[in-house]
């Protein structure tokens, strides 16, 4: 047993991310039907957009995301450290406790429970499940590194060590509340409710400082440690510049924590906090384009593997999204341009260009270099299906972020336009009629992602069909330095 | 008010020089080997995660 690999987490993990990807997506590409057709749902108040809405969300991140990044890290760690798991006790407990997570929240947010915080809506009993999980997943995660036998920690488990450390501090500090079970409430609705300790712009900032820093942490740093194993895996040599990769990594955890406040340019926060949020916004541009040119340049010598290799295609352009969104966002923490774009369709064409351009590509990616590899197959059923699903879903990311991008700032320069007496050019339900033919373009580049997520599944199914899952992969005896 | 400030600032300070002194250890010619053969951790394992034994 201690001389095999624990294959079997990552594998629960990586088919639950096909699933949730695919689960997470069809709500998503519902809401975006709900913009164009609001009676879609048949005006049910379970199925209504503020309810479907978190439900989306939090199923793409934490479910799609989550998932993705429990299978890639637990198998990136095993594999660095030649060491098993610290304990397949703790795993199974890991994995399971996760999908309960999901679950919950799934219909918790249909019942229409909810904090109200944005990416925190959760309430406080699956909060403290959260918490029980995450304290196990950060015991497992370095209780592996501590028994590993190479001298070095690569630098991925760096990546996954920050972001698990960091989520645990995030997630502790924004969902403190105050259960109204306390305050003595008996009614049903009651016993879930809970209110945050913090108020008004104190608690707007925290829960910003959050916000920015699970997409920090949870989508960019964690992400990393996937690039920094697969890319370099997938195109057969090692990571461009290792010394690059160390100093983007502690760039990147120096600087990230502060630029939460570019959420909440132009409000009641103090002047202050909010030009330190737009500069050291700005200051991320650096290590972000580092760890970009890095991944990348890792195919330097080898650009020809990118012309056969659907795999690669997907990695390379997953790097080519995140150097795209994270020049775009420091762009949009700028007062000026924050003044146009907040509140804006902007907004969701720049957190998808870099949830389904970098995340879920760079996901896909690894997924379809693991898969096979966990049911003792040399690749995936078809190599072609996955290039069809590259294309599928390059071209509905680019139809998605492009329609918002237009719309956005459309939204913009209208809420903004006024008449030579001050009174304002348009009124607000003129701005939603324009959106119409944007949102018919990005619910198309929607559907052609999510049903990217169908081609993969078939593909998935028919390697799994074909396979059988490897439970001794062997750790190698003799330990190299 | 004041005590904060002047935390803060040091603060700054230290984890700024902390940040020039990881790069300068990065960068140092004695640590290049090291470097590079973490960087090959990922290729230490020859069979590259496939069975072969198998059917």
């Amino acid at each position: 047993m201690e001389a095999t690999y624990n294959y079997k987490v990552v594998r629960q993990f990586a088919i639950m991310t096909v699933v949730w990807g695919i689960v997470g997506m069809l709500v998503g590409v519902l809401i975006a039907a709900q913009l164009i057709w609001p009676d879609i749902t048949l005006q049910l108040p379970w199925l209504s957009y503020g309810r479907l809405r978190p439900l989306h969300t939090n199923a793409v991140i934490f479910a799609f995301g989550g998932c993705g990044l429990f299978a890639t890290s637990l198998y990136i760690v095993q594999r660095t450290c030649q060491a098993r798991l610290l304990s397949d006790g703790l795993a199974a407990f890991i994995f399971w406790g996760w999908q309960l997570v999901i679950l919950s929240a799934a219909v918790s947010f249909i019942f229409g429970v909810t904090t109200g915080k944005e990416y925190a809506e959760l309430e406080w009993p699956i909060d403290l499940l959260i918490t029980v999980i995450w304290v196990s997943y950060a015991v497992l995660f370095f209780g592996t590194i501590m028994k590993r036998k190479t001298q070095h920690i690569y630098v991925a488990n760096w990546f996954f060590g920050a972001y698990i450390l960091t989520i645990a501090v995030l997630h502790l500090v924004n969902s403190a509340e105050l259960p109204w079970i306390l305050g003595g409430s008996t009614s049903l609705v009651g016993m879930f409710k809970s209110y945050p300790v913090y108020a008004g712009v104190q608690d707007a900032m925290v829960q910003w400082w959050y916000g920015h820093n699970a997409v920090g942490f949870f989508l960019t740093t964690a992400f990393l440690g996937m690039m920094y194993y697969f890319v370099p895996k997938q195109a057969g040599r090692p990571i461009f510049s290792y010394r690059l990769s160390v100093v983007h990594f502690w760039a990147l955890n120096f600087i990230y924590m502060w630029a939460g406040p570019h959420h909440l340019l132009n409000t009641a926060l103090p002047d202050w906090a909010q030009s330190l949020g737009m500069v050291f916004s700005l200051m991320l541009i650096a290590p972000s384009w580092g760890g970009m040119m890095n991944g990348i340049m890792t195919l330097s010598g080898a650009w020809h593997k990118l012309r056969t290799d659907p795999i690669l295609k997907f990695l390379i352009t997953s790097l080519s999204f995140y150097g795209m969104s994270t020049f775009e966002g420091p762009m949009m923490s700028v007062k000026t341009v924050n003044a146009l774009s907040h509140y804006t369709e902007w907004n969701i064409a720049h957190v998808h260009s870099g949830s389904l351009g970098w995340v879920a590509m760079i996901t896909i990616g690894s997924l379809y270099y693991l898969i096979p590899r966990l049911f003792g197959r040399e690749e995936m059923y078809s190599t072609r299906l996955i290039n069809v699903h590259f294309w599928w879903s390059t071209i509905g990311v680019v139809l998605y972020i492009a329609a918002m991008w237009v719309a956005g700032v459309a939204q913009g320069l209208m809420w903004r336009a006024t008449n030579a007496d001050g009174t304002l050019t348009y009124s607000f339900a003129q701005s939603v009629n324009a959106m119409y033919p944007f949102y018919t373009i990005r619910l198309v580049g929607g559907t052609m992602f999510f049903l990217g997520m169908l081609i993969m599944a078939f593909n998935v199914w028919k390697t799994i069909a074909a396979g059988k899952a490897v439970n001794d992969a062997a750790i190698p005896q003799a330990v190299h330095a | 008010m004041i005590m904060d400030a002047i935390i803060g600032s040091v603060v700054t300070v230290v984890f700024f020089l902390v940040f020039v002194a990881i790069i300068w250890w990065v960068y140092h010619k004695e640590n290049r080997h090291k470097h590079e053969e973490a960087a090959n951790l990922p290729f230490q394992e020859e069979d590259d995660g496939i069975d072969h034994r198998r059917p």
